[in-house]
């Protein structure tokens, strides 16, 4: 490529780059997005770049440890006591998981009672119904399946009120159950299994299946379920995230049973304007689910980046 | 003749029950869903009408019919229409820098890097940390005691006040929609880059022959190209970012004596808030009342989505005509965008598609 050419596109110091390069015997490319496949490295402000948005994305954390292995007296001295967590943050914590009014373990337990069985649920039920919807032929399937689609616009605090009450019926209320059963299924977990199966589960391995005298549901179990797995992890973590995170309902329904989201108010309440104590709480809490996503991170990924929906 | 009777008998019954499994099973695995809805998504609106139609307590239950009393009441009361206020003020500042900062990360991204998968990693840690817990620390953050509130004052301004964020209301919604941002800013890039990915690479060469550099290409390839994922990303944006509740709830909250309702002078009132404050609060039991709210602010909900819906349509058309400085790549781009229009669903299904294969070969 001509460094005219260069030039003419990326300006003058390109040119003088390319020139350069050019005369150390090195390929001359031009600028632009490439693909995986190849194409020019990008050079160190890309890379100073992406470390500043990672730096961002950590930062939070990062601070409450830091007020996390500090002093309420240096607290109040300096907005940034140190620049690296000391070993007062496991003092901290330990006086976190030890004070009875958090009842720390308890809400832990609660908290992965709900997400598990939540997630679980939500994938089988979620994968049944997308079986059905992509590879069962049944009367009105295409309507139904709109429906289901439709349902994802309605804004659901629209229910709120009449969901307390009725909870308050069933006698749910301060009960884990008032969290897992309205969660066993969403549409938004049957529109991704259905979308996924359409594509991943050839009619050859059901006939196959058929020929051979199995049940529907036993194709299901052998055939489509396996098939499923790459959508299911999908669609388990989010919902796992998503039930862990979650703070607006159980804050409605729940009194003295609490999950580790209502713990963090509760904070501040137990330890009056300690902001050590209360930020060593907080790091406490935000912890399990990055150490999980440091395993499951990859995963969790691929699944935003195939167009999961929020929330 | 005789001996073979029984044989097809037996063959007739279990061909029977087959049929019948093949006839049923379909509609036994959606019940699960139509189940579930018909419960906890569907009764739930239809009675919301009744409650808000209904002096309601929390504890005592239904009270006398009370026509659409609830929904004057709601309509007097200075806080919703300050929490409607705060809300869309929120909305905007959490909006504008998310979208920007967004674009301009899955822009980098979108580049022949090393160790790709880290830096993605890297930027979707925030959506993993925990709403409340992120709220809590951005709290003390903005405090009287965090990074940002000396500052201001070495500034000059603010001085008369500890707190400035807790008690100025600008200031508040500035440090809430902070916390949004951040929660949100890796997730959209990462679906931003998943759009640019798809964006066929001939394109920027056919740009860059025609001599448009690296802004250039963004803004009249990149840009044009993604849109129906810039459509779908401000559609869902709007609907989640309306609904904010968790930070403003635990916003005071960092051992700042606040109560978790709003502020004050309810300075970060949200309507969700509102309607939590007023149905679920410590102090009042209001549920009729909450269950107007509810429809009031779902009824919001749908016209402004909607009007999101075409606004961003419009600008985006009017953004994606072809351009002097690369008409080769317009000519392409706008039979591209011309196709991509009328299915941006199928486009989504194949993105979704390819990302999902590459997930099931790992």
């Amino acid at each position: 490529m001509s460094t005219a050419l260069i030039e003419n596109i990326s300006g003058p110091g390109a040119k003088k780059y390319a020139e350069r390069r050019a005369a150390k015997g090195k390929p001359v490319k031009l600028s632009g997005p490439s693909d995986d496949s190849g194409g020019r490295r990008p050079g160190w402000v890309t890379y100073g770049l992406l470390s500043v948005v990672v730096v961002a994305s950590i930062f939070p954390l990062y601070y409450a440890a830091i007020l996390g292995s500090s002093t309420r007296l240096e607290i109040a001295q300096s907005a940034l006591p140190r620049l690296v967590p000391g070993p007062n943050l496991l003092a901290n914590i330990g006086a976190i998981i030890s004070n009875h009014q958090i009842d720390f373990w308890t809400s832990f337990a609660n908290s992965l009672i709900v997400a598990v069985l939540v997630s679980a649920a939500t994938v089988f039920f979620s994968t049944l119904a997308g079986f059905a919807f992509a590879k069962l032929g049944f009367r009105a399937r295409n309507a139904l399946y709109v429906f289901v689609i439709a349902t994802l616009a309605i804004p659901m605090q629209l229910g709120t009120v009449p969901m307390f009450i009725m909870m308050n019926e069933f006698g749910w209320i301060d009960s884990l159950t008032a969290l897992i059963v309205p969660s066993l299924v969403t549409a938004f977990g049957v529109f991704w299994m259905t979308q996924y199966l359409k594509e991943a589960l050839p009619y050859e391995l059901i006939e196959a299946a058929r020929v051979d005298g199995a049940t529907v549901f036993r194709t299901f179990w052998s055939i489509a379920l396996p098939a499923a797995r790459p959508a299911a992890a999908t669609l388990a973590l989010f919902t796992f995230v998503g039930s862990w995170n979650d703070f607006f309902w159980p804050s409605v329904v729940l009194r003295s049973q609490k999950t580790l989201p209502l713990v963090i108010p509760q904070l501040s309440g137990a330890f009056t304007a300690d902001h050590a104590l209360i930020m060593s709480g907080v790091f406490l809490i935000a912890l399990p689910l990055l150490v999980a996503f440091v395993f499951l991170g990859r995963q969790l990924v691929a699944g935003v980046m195939a167009g999961a929906v929020k929330g | 003749m005789t001996p073979l009777t029984p044989a097809p008998r037996r063959v007739g019954f279990s061909r029977k029950l087959s049929r019948w499994d093949i006839k049923v099973s379909p509609y036994l695995y959606i019940s699960p869903f139509f189940l579930s809805f018909a419960v906890f998504g569907f009764f739930p609106i239809i009675f919301n009408i009744w409650v808000a139609l209904h002096e309601w307590d929390r504890r005592l239950g239904q009270g006398e019919f009370v026509g659409l009393d609830n929904f004057a009441w709601v309509l007097n009361q200075p806080a919703f229409w300050t929490s409607l206020q705060n809300t869309f003020s929120i909305f905007v500042l959490a909006l504008v820098p998310q979208l920007i900062l967004s674009l301009l990360i899955a822009a980098i991204l979108d580049q022949n890097l090393r160790t790709k998968t880290f830096w993605r990693m890297s930027i979707l840690i925030p959506f993993v940390v925990m709403p409340v817990a992120s709220a809590m620390i951005f709290s003390q953050v903005f405090g009287q005691f965090g990074l940002v509130t000396p500052l201001l004052h070495d500034l000059g301004w603010f001085t008369d006040v500890d707190s400035p964020f807790f008690h100025n209301r600008f200031l508040s919604h500035v440090a809430i929609a902070t916390m949004i941002v951040f929660r949100w800013t890796g997730y959209n890039a990462l679906i931003f880059l998943a759009a640019m990915q798809a964006v066929p690479r001939d394109l920027y060469e056919a740009a860059t022959i025609d001599g448009a550099g690296r802004a250039r290409q963004f803004f009249s390839v990149t840009i044009p190209s993604i849109r129906p994922t810039m459509i779908f990303v401000i559609l869902t944006m709007t609907i989640g970012g309306l609904q904010v509740f968790d930070e403003a709830r635990v916003f005071d909250g960092s051992g700042s004596g606040g109560t978790g309702q709003g502020g004050s002078d309810d300075q970060w009132l949200t309507t969700v808030l509102y309607l939590f404050n007023l149905g679920f609060g410590d102090w009042q039991d209001r549920m009729g009342q909450a269950a107007a709210v509810a429809w009031l602010f779902a009824l919001v909900i749908i016209v402004f989505t909607l009007l999101n819906f075409f606004l961003t349509r419009a600008i985006a058309d009017s953004g994606s005509k072809p351009t002097r400085a690369s008409r080769a790549a317009a000519k392409q781009l706008a039979a591209q965008v011309r196709a991509g229009a009328d299915a941006p669903a199928a486009r989504a299904a194949r993105a979704e598609r390819s990302t999902l294969t590459e997930g099931s070969q790992r």
